[in-house]
């Protein structure tokens, strides 16, 4: 097929035809996945504000230190850099499903199908085991003179800068806003984890049904596609504004 | 192969690569970008853990992952996302509005790293009667 050359002679704005050279569906997705980031960017953006306008904003180092299984071992960045790879390479699978569905090959849409399904939820665990260590895991802060013990959540922060206090180093409580900020954003994401998890999901049963190859298509696998790597694509920007930098 | 005509608002299929090649070729990469990432990650880490923490280098090093990160949301889209494949008319829907996030990024720092230096100085309080007399209170005496 003569690709470019339709390209070149083909009048995409007189009508008959969409300009886009693409269905009505996939293009409303990519305005929504376009909304989408203008949500989370929205987000990401109001967190860099607060952070700019305090003085001590918590360490990330410091605040993700922990690893399932390794004790009190001091290890930034390890976790978050096994959640990173994790969504990358369901990513990897999901693209070689819309590829074996271009291919009309159902067998290796349905493997791989399975196995961003089994990426996902891999990643919803890790989120779920690093809130749970972050909520239930408690440190000393001096608090009008008095040792507490608080964990981080939306409405304590136990990273602020450390002071001297009988004759120990100890925290004070930091900007209110940290526990928020994660907790809203991260979770807003794994909220979309979750939500693509479901998508794939169904997606993977209509596949086992052969409700495509009556289609003649795989284009749905293309879509629930895009909304699985924009979910990928979010992390990258979450995973740098969160602990990297 | 991939003739299937998905729907007649559709011009042309795009062309489809029997291969897998491009694939895996953007996930090495990917891979690749995101340990450099890490590296510079605890490089910092230990600029930070050090007498003199370098706020400059730190920053630069801040710019440097920004960087590597936008290059993997450009293979990510351009590669993964199939953006790349797409006919220009499509490219440019989608990627032009995005140039608002431009505006967006620069004004809402630059708002707060202005309300820090407000808090920092007393660049935006208004003294009351009685501070204004003696003028002996100093305030910004955080770091």
């Amino acid at each position: 097929m003569a690709t470019t050359t339709i390209q070149a002679e083909t009048k995409w704005w007189n009508g008959g035809r969409s300009p886009f050279n693409a269905s009505y569906g996939k293009v409303m997705m990519w305005y929504f996945l376009m909304s989408d980031a203008f949500t989370f960017g929205a987000f990401l953006i109001s967190y860099g504000t607060i952070r700019f306008s305090v003085n001590n904003w918590a360490d990330p180092n410091h605040v993700f230190n922990a690893f399932p299984f390794a004790g009190h071992a001091n290890l930034p960045l390890a976790f978050v850099s096994l959640m990173t790879f994790i969504l990358i390479f369901s990513s990897v699978t999901m693209v070689l499903a819309v590829h074996e569905g271009h291919h009309m090959n159902k067998k290796g849409v349905e493997k791989y199908m399975l196995l961003t399904i089994i990426g996902g939820i891999a990643f919803l665990g890790c989120q779920a085991w690093e809130w749970t260590h972050l909520i239930a895991g408690h440190h000393d802060v001096l608090v009008n003179g008095q040792i507490e013990h608080w964990g981080t959540t939306v409405t304590k922060n136990p990273w602020g800068s450390e002071v001297m206090h009988n004759g120990t180093m100890v925290a004070t409580p930091g900007p209110i806003a940290f526990g928020g900020y994660f907790f809203g954003i991260t979770g807003f994401h794994g909220f979309h984890v979750l939500s693509g998890v479901v998508i794939n999901i169904v997606m993977y049963i209509k596949t086992k049904l052969g409700h495509f190859d009556q289609r003649g298509h795989y284009e749905m696998i293309e879509k629930a596609g895009l909304y699985w790597h924009f979910v990928d694509l979010v992390w990258v920007f979450v995973f740098l504004c969160f602990y990297l930098i | 192969m991939s003739e299937h005509v998905v729907s007649p608002e559709v011009t042309f299929a795009p062309a489809h690569t029997s291969g897998t090649k491009r694939i895996w070729k953007t996930f090495w990469l990917l891979s690749f970008i995101t340990i450099i990432e890490l590296v510079i990650g605890i490089v910092i880490y230990n600029i930070h853990k050090g007498e003199h923490p370098n706020h400059t280098l730190v920053l630069a090093f801040k710019g440097a992952v920004c960087i590597l990160t936008l290059a993997k949301a450009y293979y990510i889209v351009a590669v993964f996302m199939h953006l790349g494949d797409e006919i220009r008319n499509m490219i440019i829907t989608i990627v032009v509005p995005l140039a608002l996030f431009i505006w967006f990024i620069i004004a809402f720092l630059w708002d707060g790293n202005s309300w820090r230096n407000l808090r920092n100085t007393d660049a935006g309080s208004r003294p009351t009667q009685e501070q204004a007399a003696p003028a002996t209170k100093k305030s910004g005496e955080k770091e």
